[in-house]
């Protein structure tokens, strides 16, 4: 082809891929169009409405404003990465139970901005529940079911540290 | 039983039509009905696919050999396409199939135009169109297209397409459609009249901004084509492909199991569709082809801006002697299709008033196509309409409730007709004024700059009251779970849920007996587009019909299995129970379908057909409470309560997200949405989520959705009407109200943007009235 490509290893969900990629190629096109991993969404692929953001070392990220080159060696968690054992995530329990989205295209936006700030903040205020979305559009307009599923998800995503921390006691 | 009648029409040019009258005869389900399903909140069926990411939508499908393409668009608002050379795209490695003007099929499209025509009637319009093994090269391929264009003058708003000597966007003229319609003398009227309203209101384009992009996969097997949509609409996309590439029907296959938001945009079919087909035929490979955020902006649907003048009159009682409305509304460059935007319909029909005349006019631009946008036509008139109301009630000196229960009717007058429900839009006034505390004082803060107020607006809706045909099939299995099979398609809005929930009242079953499939051509009965908030009302009395035959048939089967007459029998939760025996002596409708293995209980439900005798509507009511910042210009949303007239509901989780959806999309339209179009250039300046502003997690306030869940029995047998479009329709004139009580200015034209108020407080300023 003559095209000029890198090579660049990324820990994906825990798993190492090594994906030949141009050097403008986004993380998010890497995820969905090299891997697959279609769960994270391209809508304005210019940083504006959140739909494709992802975790990159536990930080909440638009993956459309990474290139795949520059995530050399890095760690990066998708919609699908989340949950133990066949669970779900605390945090996508909460979005079900919450009714917290209707057509779902910024879903999986909106679930990893979440949990980019549980897990740095286990018990965040409304005001920190609101900020980590506020970069997330949503334009069936569930906004207030998400505040109210970020709200349910840090009790559970407690909960399920408890029974893990038992686990891992016993 | 089903009914079918058949009855043969000749046309005046001797064509023959077969109109088809079906349906079951089902009582409806009354206000006493034991119901124990339908009106319980549920979550969504889908909602573990979305919430983890594997729910497909079409841009998420990966075919083997699969390429991606795009699209070229013209940077000219008017322009004759001289010159189109795809040779050095073509010949760019990667690039496996090209398309343009230089080498397109003759397909029609729109009015009187082409796939790809060689006049290009607005910025976005179609160029060329590559298909490549990945997005970056098919950006490099666009980008080798030669284009010449010789642009011509053009045309962006309405007074500019109307001025005499404008440019004609098509041959007769750049109006596109005329409607009147006159009942009693508004002249007369007017002169009755003791106060009177008389202005001209403007309302702006919007963008849907579906979060998925319009687009498909299309994939060839022979002369077959399978094509997975971003649609409202699979039966559309059906035809519509067959028809342009000269196919029948049941050549063409479509797939839609989630869809990334419609909002009306999705209901008909645009060309990338087709192009991707012959992307794909060309190529031998599959094609996907979904729009980039501009090209979303530009060329798949907006909102018609619109200009009305609208003259009221009432006498000193609040008595409506007069309403008179000229509109025009810009259509963009083509008649795309679809749900009409009805801008008359709610002047014809919310208020009592024997004097009405209504006009609107469709006028050509050179702008990207207007298509349907949730509740098209009626959002726009019941900013004007309410804003009259309220100015109305200013001058009488009423409270603006009371003047619109002054004005309240039951019937239809452009029907001639009651309403199905003629309470239905007093039930909202009462529940929406109560939740909302009307008429009680509310607190000023301490800062002057800072200016509370309320506001309410009224409306109806033309839609949410379905239509046949649509039909639904249920299939009892061995092991006496329920497949539930139906060809409509859930646009995002819950229609799963609610539909397996009818399902599994009228069966007796629980809802985790009953699986639901929707959303494929080949493999379920035909139903209509999801439009006009009908899909409940038109495909939940066919599912309703199917399970009927199904539970009546089983019941048949139990009576023999358990050797007892069928009148003392009945199925609940999934068991069948024997009048006057003990619940624990249930069986198991396993027990039954299972030793009928290998036939099946399998049954059809069709939707019959409406009452003539009533006019089947859905109602609403909304109050708004706002800050406004005297410095700034800011509008603060507090809170908003609405209460929907939706006939029975369903499932009051699914209609309190479609009202809060709704009512959030309105704020946007109230206050910050507007595709800003360049004067100078014809070009669209904000095609983006950047600079088009849709509302954020942080710009919405408090929204109470009371439940008025009155089921409408003469609507169809569930007693449901549809809520999709409604609760954005009071919104923006709520908003409007609200400022105009909080700073006593009157706002006459959308949005309510930060420039537009500060500057309309200054001018007042500057006139010296007091602040």
């Amino acid at each position: 082809m003559g095209r000029h490509r890198h090579t660049v290893t990324l820990t994906i969900n825990g798993e190492t891929h090594d994906l030949a990629v141009e050097p403008r190629r986004t993380l998010l096109d890497a995820l969905r169009d090299d891997v697959s991993l279609t769960g994270t969404k391209k809508v304005c692929d210019m940083g504006n409405c959140g739909a494709c953001t992802v975790l990159v070392e536990g930080q909440a990220m638009y993956s459309c404003l990474l290139l795949a080159v520059d995530c050399q060696g890095l760690s990066v968690t998708t919609i699908e990465g989340l949950g133990h054992d066949g669970q779900l995530d605390p945090i996508q329990r909460a979005f079900i139970e919450a009714d917290a989205f209707q057509c779902g295209f910024c879903t999986p936006g909106q679930v990893m901005s979440l949990r980019g700030l549980l897990d740095a903040t286990p018990s965040p205020s409304d005001e920190q529940i609101e900020r980590a979305v506020t970069g997330n559009l949503c334009r069936c307009g569930a906004y207030l079911h998400i505040i109210d599923a970020g709200r349910r998800a840090v009790v559970l995503d407690r909960e399920a540290k408890e029974v893990r921390d038992v686990h891992v006691a016993g | 039983m089903s009914t079918w009648q058949v009855e043969r029409q000749e046309g005046e040019d001797g064509e023959v039509t077969l109109s088809v009258a079906e349906g079951t005869p089902l009582s409806p389900w009354d206000a006493g009905a034991a119901l124990r399903i339908v009106g319980t909140p549920r979550t969504r069926l889908e909602g573990v696919e979305k919430v983890t990411g594997s729910a497909q939508y079409a841009y998420d499908v990966r075919l083997a050999g699969q390429l991606y393409a795009g699209i070229l668009r013209s940077p000219h608002p008017h322009a004759r396409l001289t010159r189109v050379d795809t040779t050095a795209a073509a010949a760019l490695p990667g690039v496996h199939a090209v398309i343009s003007l230089a080498d397109a099929p003759d397909i029609d499209w729109y009015d009187d135009s082409k796939l790809f025509d060689p006049t290009l009637r607005f910025a976005g319009d179609e160029v060329a169109a590559v298909a490549a093994e990945d997005e970056d090269i098919v950006a490099d391929a666009l980008r080798l297209v030669v284009a010449e264009y010789e642009p011509l003058p053009f045309a962006i708003d309405i007074v500019a397409a109307l001025a005499p000597g404008a440019t004609p966007i098509h041959e007769g003229g750049n109006v596109e459609s005329e409607k009147t319609y006159e009942r009693g003398d508004v002249e007369a009227g007017l002169r009755a009249a003791d106060v009177t309203f008389d202005r001209v209101l403007t309302t702006q384009t919007a963008i849907h901004h579906s979060l998925e992009p319009h687009g498909c996969t299309v994939a060839w097997e022979g002369e077959g084509v399978t094509v997975w949509e971003s649609t409202q609409s699979i039966f559309d996309v059906r035809q519509q492909v067959a028809e342009k590439l000269g196919l029948g029907e049941s050549q063409v296959r479509v797939i839609k199991q989630h869809m990334g938001g419609g909002f009306g945009s999705k209901q008909i079919v645009w060309k990338q569709t087709v192009i991707a087909a012959l992307l794909a035929k060309r190529s031998g490979r599959p094609v996907q082809l979904m729009l980039d955020r501009e090209g979303e902006s530009l060329a798949v649907g907006n909102r018609n801006p619109t200009r009305q003048r609208l003259r009221l009159g009432a006498t000193a009682d609040g008595t409506l002697t007069a309403i008179d409305v000229t509109i025009h509304q810009a259509i963009g460059a083509h008649s795309a299709g679809g749900e009409g935007s009805n801008t008359a319909g709610l002047y014809q029909t919310l208020y009592a008033c024997p004097n009405v005349r209504t006009s609107q006019t469709g006028v050509y631009t050179n702008t990207g196509p207007a298509v349907a946008f949730r509740a098209p036509g009626y959002v726009e008139a019941a900013f004007a309409l309410e804003t009259g109301m309220d100015d109305l009630a200013r001058q009488l000196g009423m409270d603006p409730l009371a003047l619109r229960l002054t004005n309240y009717t039951g019937d239809d007058q452009s029907k001639e007709m009651p309403f199905s429900q003629p309470d239905g839009l007093r039930a909202c006034y009462e529940k929406a004024t109560v939740a909302f505390g009307w008429g009680e004082t509310i607190e000023q803060p301490a800062e002057s700059h800072r200016r509370r107020g309320v506001g309410i607006a009224a409306h109806h809706w033309v839609g949410g009251a379905g239509d046949p045909p649509g039909y639904a099939w249920v299939k009892l299995n061995p092991d006496g779970r329920a497949d539930i099979i139906t060809g409509t398609q859930d646009i995002g809005t819950g229609t799963r849920t609610g539909l397996a929930m009818v399902a599994a009242e009228e069966l007796g079953f629980t809802l985790d007996q009953v699986t639901f499939h929707l959303g494929d051509t080949a493999l379920g009965p035909y139903a209509p587009v999801s439009s006009g908030s009908a899909t409940m009302a038109t495909i939940g009395p066919a599912i309703r019909a199917a399970a009927a035959e199904a539970k009546a048939e089983l019941l048949a089967a139990a009576a023999a299995f358990l050797e007892e007459p069928v009148e003392r029998l009945s199925v609940r939760d999934g068991l069948i129970r024997v009048a006057g025996e003990p619940e624990d002596r249930a069986t198991p409708v396993a027990a039954v379908t299972g030793s009928m293995s290998p036939h099946m209980i399998q049954t059809q439900g069709a939707r019959g057909g409406n009452p003539e005798d009533v006019s089947i509507q859905t109602f609403g009511v909304q109050c708004a409470e706002v800050e406004v910042d005297t410095r700034t210009g800011e509008v603060t949303i507090l809170r908003v309560v609405a209460a929907h007239d939706c006939g029975r509901i369903i499932n009051p989780t699914t209609v309190d997200s479609q009202v809060i959806g709704g009512v959030t999309q309105g704020i946007g339209f109230a206050l910050t949405e507007e595709r800003v179009v360049d004067a100078a250039t014809g070009i669209v300046l904000n095609a983006n989520l950047e600079e088009y502003k849709v509302p954020t997690v942080s710009d919405i306030p408090g929204i109470q959705n009371v439940h008025v869940g009155i089921p409408d029995l003469k609507a169809n047998p569930t007693g449901s009407k549809g809520i999709g479009e409604p609760p954005l329709i009071p919104t923006a004139p709520a908003i409007a109200n609200a400022v105009f009580d909080a700073v006593g200015v009157r706002f006459y034209d959308l949005p309510l943007s930060r420039s537009r108020v500060v500057d309309a407080l200054a001018a007042r300023e500057r006139q010296g009235m007091p602040a």
